[in-house]
């Protein structure tokens, strides 16, 4: 009797080890707790009455299939612009688009190592050298015509893979309390002398910052560039982001920093708090300092839905999708569609850009120079 | 059974690791050696080793110093304070780097980090210790006292010897965190090999630079494993002899209670006072605005996930950390140390092994939530072993033994007696994942599904625009939903391992 009971309790109790298995188990079917981020909130865009029309590209002459269903889009731009893009284009189509955020070069090579299989559609970049790496590697599919037919030539490659989406310009950001205009570096170059040393930030982990090197390497060459890299390691000090670097600025911790026109206007237009004691100093005279970064914009391949993500490219350079830039609060350029910059902005063609072909920027190179210098 | 379990485990633990020798392997030598042997290594080599150099050992004396004031004195208003000194854990390090960039906007270099570091991380130690402290017999310190040892001596001789399983478990947890944490050191411009790790990655994706230094941190992790289990021993630490401890008295300040309240005060303020402080300040200066109907959801998110993912990582660590305390010895030691290796490589460079595996073999997983909650359970194995190795360690074989000389199985005698000595450990242990993965940025950010957001990664996106206004509802809900994982972890660590 009392040998069946502890019999019959044995058994139960072998089973239990095991139910702490079971968690392990379950685990795969549930805890899926993501959100998809469709939109469906208010679109930042100004414009107050859309059509469907508008957004599927009403110049194109081929009757294009209207787009539906749902795309993923590889957002390395902020997040904030993305969004606005998006909400403008659901609301428009009423495409659904999932949103991947990340920045542009370990986008552009998670895409790579992706390859077919890749979910994204589409793949937005603050900077083109991202835009590159992905169109070297065959993984682009043409961009409509309709679509480049909106953006100059100088804002797109002439193979037309991806095409600009927004521009921004390289700027000296500067504390006005130590630095008057006669004390500014000429050209980007001079940050190399040692009187800089110590005085001046950058955020060299960043693609922003790397474009800006990239386009140093085509004017100037490796041994220049190189050269000036070390000096870097020496004289500056890096920063995380663009936005710390202005920062660090405005609080006197440098004297100046080496980042992009935008931060300063959308600090502006908030609170002003980081960017008070900041002034902007534009190199111009085509220094590489003047250099103006397109962002880019493609459609991949492997899309299983090219039809809304041709259609989601054509918005964000249509006239609506640049307003946003006009408009918005990210205060880049627009490039496309003549959609003027707000009128805040230094106009583009004040700038002194220097040449450069998108193209042709090396940011593996410079990543490598950069390794060399001790700065990554 | 157990050994099987832990084998499975200690494997998927060292997925990362294979990742890190799988890619030095494919980029070969030459590349390897000028990847590693270069001037930027050795500065990040020198800037790593200052950091856990200076703040282990001041997380380990704040820690130690916080229990004894809690546990061995007769401080006024000391169970609250009990509390406070378990609350920072509810703020991620992040959290408490973006709250002390507010009031010093300047923080920087190896002081700013250091500071951050132990603000954020002393829990580690104090919680464990305090733990123990409860549960030591003071017949022990009595007998001390007996045979002629003054208070000092009793606390140097007898007291801090009870205390090394804690103060060691503790001090590797805040090692190895320092070692791969990335968002605290990212915004106040102090490179560690995790932060160059992490430039490396936004610059390249999976490359082979980032790789080596996984590499080397992974040298560096295995120092201090092989240097904690050398300090560690093989003591017993149970009970001995029938009967249950007794509380111990506490010792009286007297004039000494005002020095003891100011240093507390500092250390409040230091870890609770400034983030506490920061958020209101954001939260006022950005008003209704930033109050987004995506906060929900997001907090929803991170809730789920951490359930479900502290779940797991529990049970995957409980076979490990039985036999750990139970079977001690070499190989066992390696399946723990494994686990431990898997927590100094950062969430980075997990993040990327999943990535990079899932593309390649399991192309079905890729960015799915179960590949995430594995990540994470590879990630907070090693705080769900430690905390789960002290609990064993406390619940003495003899009562299992007493169970199976009474006629009961060995699985019946383990869920009847050891289960139950142990239940607020796990809990303990599920309440500290929690946290963790409340937490967690880097391997969120690569393995999420497409468009799952978490309370950690919005934060990091507000922050990194210093949208510091946007930034703080997150900053807020993240330490709010900690919070309650917080009180059950002290108060499980509180009770005393009984019935």
């Amino acid at each position: 009797m009392i040998a069946s009971r502890q019999r019959l309790r044995r058994t139960v109790a072998l089973a239990l080890p095991l139910s702490l298995a079971l968690p392990l188990a379950a685990c795969g079917s549930s805890g899926s707790g993501g959100s998809s981020s469709s939109s469906n909130g208010s679109a930042g865009g100004s414009s107050s009455s859309t059509s469907a029309a508008a957004a599927g590209g009403a110049t194109s002459s081929s009757a294009a299939a209207k787009p539906t269903g749902a795309i993923t889009v590889y957002n390395a731009q902020h997040e904030s612009l993305g969004k606005e893009w998006i909400d403008g284009f659901t609301k428009a189509t009423g495409v659904k688009v999932n949103v991947r955020n990340g920045s542009d070069t370990e986008m552009a090579n998670q895409i790579v190592a992706e390859g077919k299989a890749s979910p994204a559609d589409v793949f937005l970049t603050e900077n083109s050298p991202s835009m590159t790496i992905v169109e070297n590697k065959g993984l682009f599919a043409k961009v409509d015509a309709n679509t480049l037919a909106d953006v100059p030539q100088q804002y797109r490659p002439s193979t037309g893979m991806w095409t600009g989406i927004a521009a921004r310009s390289t700027v000296f950001a500067y504390d006005k309390s130590k630095l008057k205009p006669n004390q500014l570096p000429a050209s980007i170059m001079d940050l190399a002398k040692p009187e800089w040393k110590g005085r001046w930030g950058a955020s060299p982990s960043g693609a922003d910052f790397q474009a800006i090197v990239s386009a140093m390497l085509q004017l100037k060459g490796k041994d220049a560039t190189l050269a000036w890299l070390r000096a870097m390691k020496t004289n500056a000090k890096p920063f995380k982001g663009n936005s710390t670097v202005m920062k660090a600025v405005n609080s006197g911790q440098i004297d100046g920093g080496v980042i992009y026109h935008y931060y300063y206007f959308g600090d502006q237009a908030k609170t002003g708090e980081n960017s008070k004691n900041v002034g902007l100093h534009y190199f111009g005279k085509q220094d590489p300092g003047a250099f103006v970064s397109v962002s880019g914009g493609g459609v991949l391949k492997s899309s299983k839905n090219p039809t809304a993500a041709q259609a989601f490219l054509n918005y964000v350079v249509s006239k609506q999708g640049q307003e946003v830039l006009q408009n918005g609060t990210s205060f880049e350029y627009p490039v496309g569609s003549q959609v003027p910059a707000n009128s805040k902005l230094k106009p583009l063609s004040q700038l002194g850009a220097p040449a450069v072909d998108p193209a042709k920027l090396n940011s593996p190179e410079v990543v490598t120079l950069m390794q060399d210098a001790g700065l990554l | 059974m157990t050994t099987l379990l832990a084998v499975v485990v200690a494997l998927a633990a060292l997925i990362p690791l294979a990742y890190v020798l799988q890619s030095a392997y494919d980029a070969g030598w030459s590349t390897a050696e000028q990847l590693i042997f270069r001037p930027r290594i050795g500065e990040l080599f020198a800037n790593t080793a200052k950091l856990i150099g200076l703040a282990v050992p001041l997380s380990v004396l704040l820690g130690v110093g916080a229990a004894l004031v809690v546990e061995r004195t007769d401080l006024p208003g000391r169970s609250l304070l009990a509390l406070l000194f378990a609350a920072p854990l509810a703020v991620p390090a992040f959290v408490a780097s973006y709250a002390w960039a507010t009031v010093w906007p300047s923080i920087g270099g190896l002081s700013g980090a250091v500071l951050i570091s132990v603000a954020a991380y002393f829990p580690f130690v104090y919680i464990p210790v305090m733990a123990t402290l409860r549960r030591l017999d003071p017949a022990v310190e009595e007998s001390a006292r007996a045979l002629g040892l003054g208070p000092a001596a009793v606390l140097w001789r007898v007291v801090l010897p009870q205390l090394r399983l804690p103060i060691l478990g503790g001090a590797l947890l805040v090692a190895m965190h320092l070692l791969a944490e990335y968002g605290a050191f990212a915004s106040i411009r102090f490179d560690t090999f995790t932060t160059a790790i992490y430039d490396q990655f936004q610059s390249t994706f999976a490359s082979a630079a980032a790789s080596m230094m996984a590499g080397v941190l992974v040298l560096c992790c295995l120092l201090l494993l092989i240097g904690e289990a050398g300090v560690r021993g093989r003591q017993r630490y149970a009970r001995l002899g029938p009967g249950v401890a007794r509380r111990g008295r506490p010792a009286r300040l007297g004039w000494w209670s005002l020095p003891v309240w100011v240093g507390v005060l500092v250390v409040l303020a230091t870890t609770l006072g400034v983030p506490g402080w920061s958020i209101t300040r954001w939260l006022i200066s950005g008003g209704n605005a930033v109050w987004t109907s995506d906060l929900v959801s997001t907090l929803l998110t991170t809730t789920v996930y951490g359930v479900i993912a502290g779940v797991v990582t529990v049970a995957a660590a409980l076979p490990i950390a039985w036999l750990a305390v139970r079977h001690p010895g070499r190989w066992v030691r390696a399946l723990e140390g494994s686990t431990f290796v898997a927590a100094s490589i950062p969430g980075i460079v997990v993040g990327l092994a999943f990535v990079s595996y899932a593309i390649r073999y399991a192309q079905p997983l890729y960015q799915t939530a179960p590949l995430l909650v594995a990540a994470y359970a590879v990630l907070f194995l090693p705080r769900a072993v430690v905390t789960l190795r002290a609990g064993i360690a406390q619940a003495p074989p003899s009562l299992e033994e007493a169970a199976r000389s009474l006629g009961a199985s060995a699985p019946a005698a383990f869920v009847r007696v050891a289960l139950r000595l142990i239940a607020p450990t796990v809990g303990a242990s599920i309440a500290l994942s929690f946290l963790g993965i409340a937490g967690e940025l880097t391997a969120t950010l690569l393995l999420a599904p497409t468009g799952t957001r978490t309370l950690a990664t919005e934060f990091w996106a507000l922050s990194g625009e210093i949208d510091y206004a946007g930034a703080a509802p997150y900053a807020l809900l993240l330490v709010v939903l900690s919070l309650p994982m917080t009180y059950l972890l002290f108060r499980q660590s509180r009770k005393v391992a009984g019935l």
